[in-house]
């Protein structure tokens, strides 16, 4: 415990300094990434320390805030989610001190760093923290960091939208959370988790729903999802890694712990955050095939990702609820190890993308292409990301959603309702698999494929060595947990445990070890074929020097770029099969000469919850609270009179 | 010999795959009233292919070259969880067609890279369409190996396939018989055949496989044809299996009786090819719409069984 609290106190302190030296940007960006990385070298010892060993370390203070005591808790579940954040954000700062380099001089560096450092010290808190106050504490300053960061570039009127829509989002999933809090509030003494009271009946219902709506506006799964593909490209692309890699997570932990207080869980809370899971899977991996921008395709793809930790965790419920504890451990394992699976090809793909962004100045699909030959690095590491992110073997994505399915075919084969759970499932993690493979080959092939789409773009740079370093730790990462799938279910295991209790934990380790070493050498297989395929192809050639021509275009004579299939007509068969829920808009133009004229087209992809439902609801709200502009006036001794007379009512109420 | 068995099913599919194209062929040029090109045309042509010089676009990058032989790989590893006349793979174990599904979207994952990386309009159609009607046929496929593990009890293949008995043909006709039509549709568009793509098209804007393997040359072409043959390999033994399920014991019989059938699936491909005109390509999707809901009707016969 000491060494996770010395490395928030090391990243608080870095905060400090970055921002007393913000006049030497240069300085400050030392202050901040050293302290980055040094926190993050002793936070990731100190967890790996008791995932490996199992035992849970705890320390308490007294405090003098109300209600509110210093007890922090690592117990193997707080270590599984503090691995992927100090890991990312250590890698993060590496890859920020090359990516921010562009805006210096132009940008605040200083306080850039020391909020990327708060943020990294909330995360901490918040994984930690074994009491409510304690735990909101670091919960708002995360919110409050990550806010700045958002609004880094803060001049585009887009950036400035996405930060007051993430403060609206942030601030309403903290008013549930607090109200969460009350109802598990014991009588007296400090709200320590330890102490929380058992709830039943409509009470905890009431719970569960405020949890999953609170939650789940961290997590950004769909319908609370409105924020995320905003926020998340908005902010400089280091800390779009931390925050779809990681800072989406607290969300998906918030979520666990408050399950693990309201055991036992009726069926229909399985069934909930099942449909909910499916949904998200669905609904991000088809979002996400409709955009036009690289960033914002990796945002609707967090999504999916989020819906697909949440189908596991929904699975694991409804099988729990019938008593098939063998299966619902195989999909919380499964979910958990999702979670870290999906930081680390998440955070491979942000930093990709910003490198994009660095490179050619733009993350526009549509004006990309081509890039392979500019970028060959940045073209394989977010080749190798997207295949991850599309679950291939032998990349780690591909065995946190194999023990899901192995969960679903556990229930498949059993009787009862939990089997339909299993095919739902499955079936949604299939779709939702074919869909994000159509998204991550489209945005792959058209940023990095083909001929450049606009001059700009070809005439983009490789990033940097502070940039690329950290890109091939991760991709290294993400064939490493492939290959080592097996190695990392037990901690997977004992984190299920330490939330859910022994059978819902321990089971899984002993029931998937076996398929999950055959996913290994099936894995270890496919390389090794492939080297076979490679140097029987080698042995093919002879040394015979392949010939070089220009792409056969069908007798076309002169192609040229434009002539490319382009993002979104590549997406266009899917996205018009599903118009019904994309409702994408288009223009498209009219051909009525022999010899038409120039003609233009464009499409736009909405983000179609936030027109259609959060918009009226927002305006009908607005109608509601004119309503009430009566009470105000401007006038100051006024606003003073409600305040006293708020003040007397609290007093009175207390006597 | 348990350990050989295996090892001797795997090398007798990899060998055995380039024989499906040909019996297809025979089979059309018999329809068509001509005698046809030789049963073992494609051995020829990989042999040919190998040894001639590859053609790259100037526009193509690494992917290109790699796309080729990365898909064949993937092609090859998914053989490795296959089973061969309902008897174990090399590889066996709970779940392992959750593998080979993914194993088959790393291959198209490859190719339509490769597809992507010249830069042509016409690759990029192909590749745009793989990927729509993959969206279709992945759920159906996934779904029938669902049911199929519903029906056996088990979560292998190897199992599934293993305790398929007459006997279960007897009382699930219903269930056995919608499995293996949703499976054929799939292979049809898996291995764009008609109704879903035609092979026999080149140079037109209808083309999906084909097309996308456009600028291929050489050695690699030899890589996607053999990994195309693989494929059909891949489903039709699948296939062989689910309306084969007699067992004899005895290891020869039972070998050679599957690669009857799987040779009367390739026929079978042949004979709609043959007699069927290619659907329009807005209509595919309904086409593998249909097989999802042959599936999704099997596994809720089998659920109420």
């Amino acid at each position: 415990m000491p060494l996770v609290l010395s490395s928030i106190l090391i990243l608080l302190a870095g905060a400090a300094l970055a921002l007393l030296l913000r006049a030497h940007p240069s300085r400050a960006q030392a202050a901040g990434v050293w302290s980055a990385a040094a926190a993050s070298a002793a936070g990731l010892f100190a967890a790996a320390r008791v995932l490996l060993t199992g035992r849970p370390e705890a320390f308490s203070a007294a405090w003098n805030v109300p209600l509110g005591s210093l007890t922090f808790s690592l117990d193997p579940l707080a270590a599984f989610f503090l691995v992927p954040v100090f890991l990312l954000s250590g890698l993060a700062a590496v890859y920020g001190a090359g990516y921010l380099k562009a805006y210096a001089g132009r940008k605040p560096l200083g306080l850039a760093w020391a909020a990327f450092n708060l943020l990294t010290a909330s995360m901490a808190v918040v994984f930690t923290a074994a009491n409510a106050v304690l735990f909101m504490t670091g919960w708002e300053l995360m919110a409050a960091s990550s806010f700045l960061l958002v609004l880094f570039e803060h001049e585009k009127p887009q950036a400035r939208r996405a930060g007051f829509i993430y403060l609206a989002a942030g601030g309403a999933g903290a008013l549930m959370l607090l109200a969460f809090f009350s109802l598990l509030a014991p009588a007296s003494g400090p709200l320590d988790f330890a102490s929380f009271r058992g709830l039943s009946g409509g009470a905890a219902a009431a719970a569960f729903l405020l949890a999953l709506t609170g939650f789940g506006l961290k997590a950004g799964f769909i319908p609370l999802h409105v924020w995320l593909p905003e926020a998340h490209p908005a902010a400089p692309s280091h800390v779009s890694a931390v925050m779809s890699g990681v800072m989406i997570k607290t969300g998906v932990y918030g979520l666990v712990r408050a399950l693990s207080f309201l055991k036992p869980w009726p069926e229909w809370w399985g069934w909930t955050v099942l449909a909910l899971g499916a949904a998200s899977c669905l609904g991000g991996a088809l979002f996400a095939l409709a955009q036009h921008e690289l960033k914002r395709v990796l945002a609707y793809s967090s999504i999916e990702n989020v819906g697909i930790i949440l189908l596991a965790l929904g699975l694991g419920m409804t099988g729990s609820a019938h008593g098939a504890d063998a299966l619902a451990a195989l999909a919380f394992a499964g979910a958990l190890l999702h979670v870290l699976n999906h930081s680390l090809f998440k955070g491979l793909l942000f930093m990709g993308a910003g490198s994009v962004l660095h490179g050619a100045g733009t993350a526009e699909l549509e004006a990309l292409g081509g890039l392979a030959k500019r970028m060959p690095s940045t073209a394989l590491l977010f080749l190798a990301g997207s295949a991850a992110a599309c679950a291939l073997p032998p990349f780690n994505g591909f065995a946190g959603e194999f023990l899901i399915y192995l969960g679903s075919f556990r229930s498949v084969t059993a009787t009862g309702p939990a089997a339909l759970a299993g095919v739902l499932a499955g079936l949604a993690l299939a779709s939702a698999g074919a869909l994000a493979a159509a998204a991550f080959v489209r945005a792959g092939g058209t940023a990095f494929l083909g001929e450049p789409r606009a001059a700009r773009t070809a005439a983009a740079h490789e990033a940097g060595a502070a940039m690329l370093a950290p890109m091939y730790v991760l991709a290294a990462l993400c064939l490493a947990a492939g290959l080592a799938a097996p190695l990392l279910l037990g901690p997977a295991a004992a984190a299920a445990a330490a939330a859910f209790g022994a059978p819902l934990g321990a089971a899984a380790a002993l029931d998937a070890s076996g398929p999950l070493l055959w996913v290994s050498g099936s894995g270890l297989a496919l390389l090794a074929l492939a080297a076979a395929v490679a140097a029987a192809r080698r042995y093919c050639l002879g040394g015979r020097k392949p010939a070089e021509a220009g792409t056969w275009d069908c007798g076309y004579a002169a192609p040229s770029p434009r002539m490319q299939y382009g993002a979104s007509s590549f997406s266009q068969p899917l996205t018009d099969f599903f118009q019904p829920l994309l409702r994408k808009l288009g223009q498209y133009p009219v051909i009525s000469e022999y010899f038409p004229a120039r003609a233009s087209f464009s499409t736009e992809a909405q983000a179609v919850f936030y027109n259609s439902f959060y918009m009226p609801a927002a305006a009908r709200i607005r109608d509601l609270a004119y309503r009430f502009s009566w009470l105000q006036h401007g006038r100051l001794q006024i606003y003073i009179l409600y305040i006293v007379v708020t003040l007397m009512g609290l007093l009175l109420w207390k006597l | 010999m348990e350990i050989v068995k295996p090892l001797a099913q795997y090398l007798a599919a990899l060998a055995l795959a380039p024989l499906l194209p040909g019996v297809i062929n025979r089979v059309k040029a018999f329809f068509a009233g001509r005698r046809g090109q030789p049963v073992l045309q494609l051995y020829y042509d990989l042999y040919k292919l190998s040894r001639k010089t590859p053609v790259y676009s100037r526009t193509a990058t690494w992917v290109f070259r790699a796309g080729p032989a990365a898909s064949l790989a993937a092609l090859l590893a998914a053989l490795l969880v296959l089973p061969f006349a309902g008897r174990s793979a090399p590889f066996s174990f709970d779940g392992d067609f959750v593998l080979l599904i993914y194993l088959l979207g790393l291959a198209r994952f490859a190719t339509v890279l490769a597809a992507l990386d010249t830069g042509s309009a016409f690759e990029g159609m192909g590749a745009s369409r793989e990927m729509q009607f993959a969206v279709f046929a992945e759920p159906a496929f996934f779904l029938g190996l669902t049911a199929l593990a519903r029906a056996g009890g088990h979560a292998s293949l190897a199992g599934m396939f293993g305790a398929l008995t007459p006997g279960i043909w007897r009382v699930a006709a219903p269930v056995l018989a919608l499995l293996t039509a949703s499976f054929f549709i799939v292979l049809l568009a898996e291995n764009s055949r008609v109704p879903a793509d035609d092979p026999n098209t080149h140079l037109e804007l209808t083309m999906i496989h084909e097309v996308m393997v456009l600028d291929h040359s050489g050695p690699d072409l030899a890589c996607i044809l053999y990994g195309a043959a693989l494929k059909l390999w891949l489903f039709a033994s699948l296939i062989a299996c689910v309306v084969l399920p007699r067992r004899t014991g005895s290891w020869a019989t039972d070998s050679a009786l599957f690669l009857l059938a799987v040779l009367g699936t390739a026929a079978a491909v042949g004979v709609v090819e043959s007699v069927m005109a290619r659907l329009r390509l807005l209509k595919v999707p309904y086409m593998l719409i249909t097989a999802f809901a042959f599936s999704a009707l099997a596994l809720i016969f089998q659920m109420s069984r």
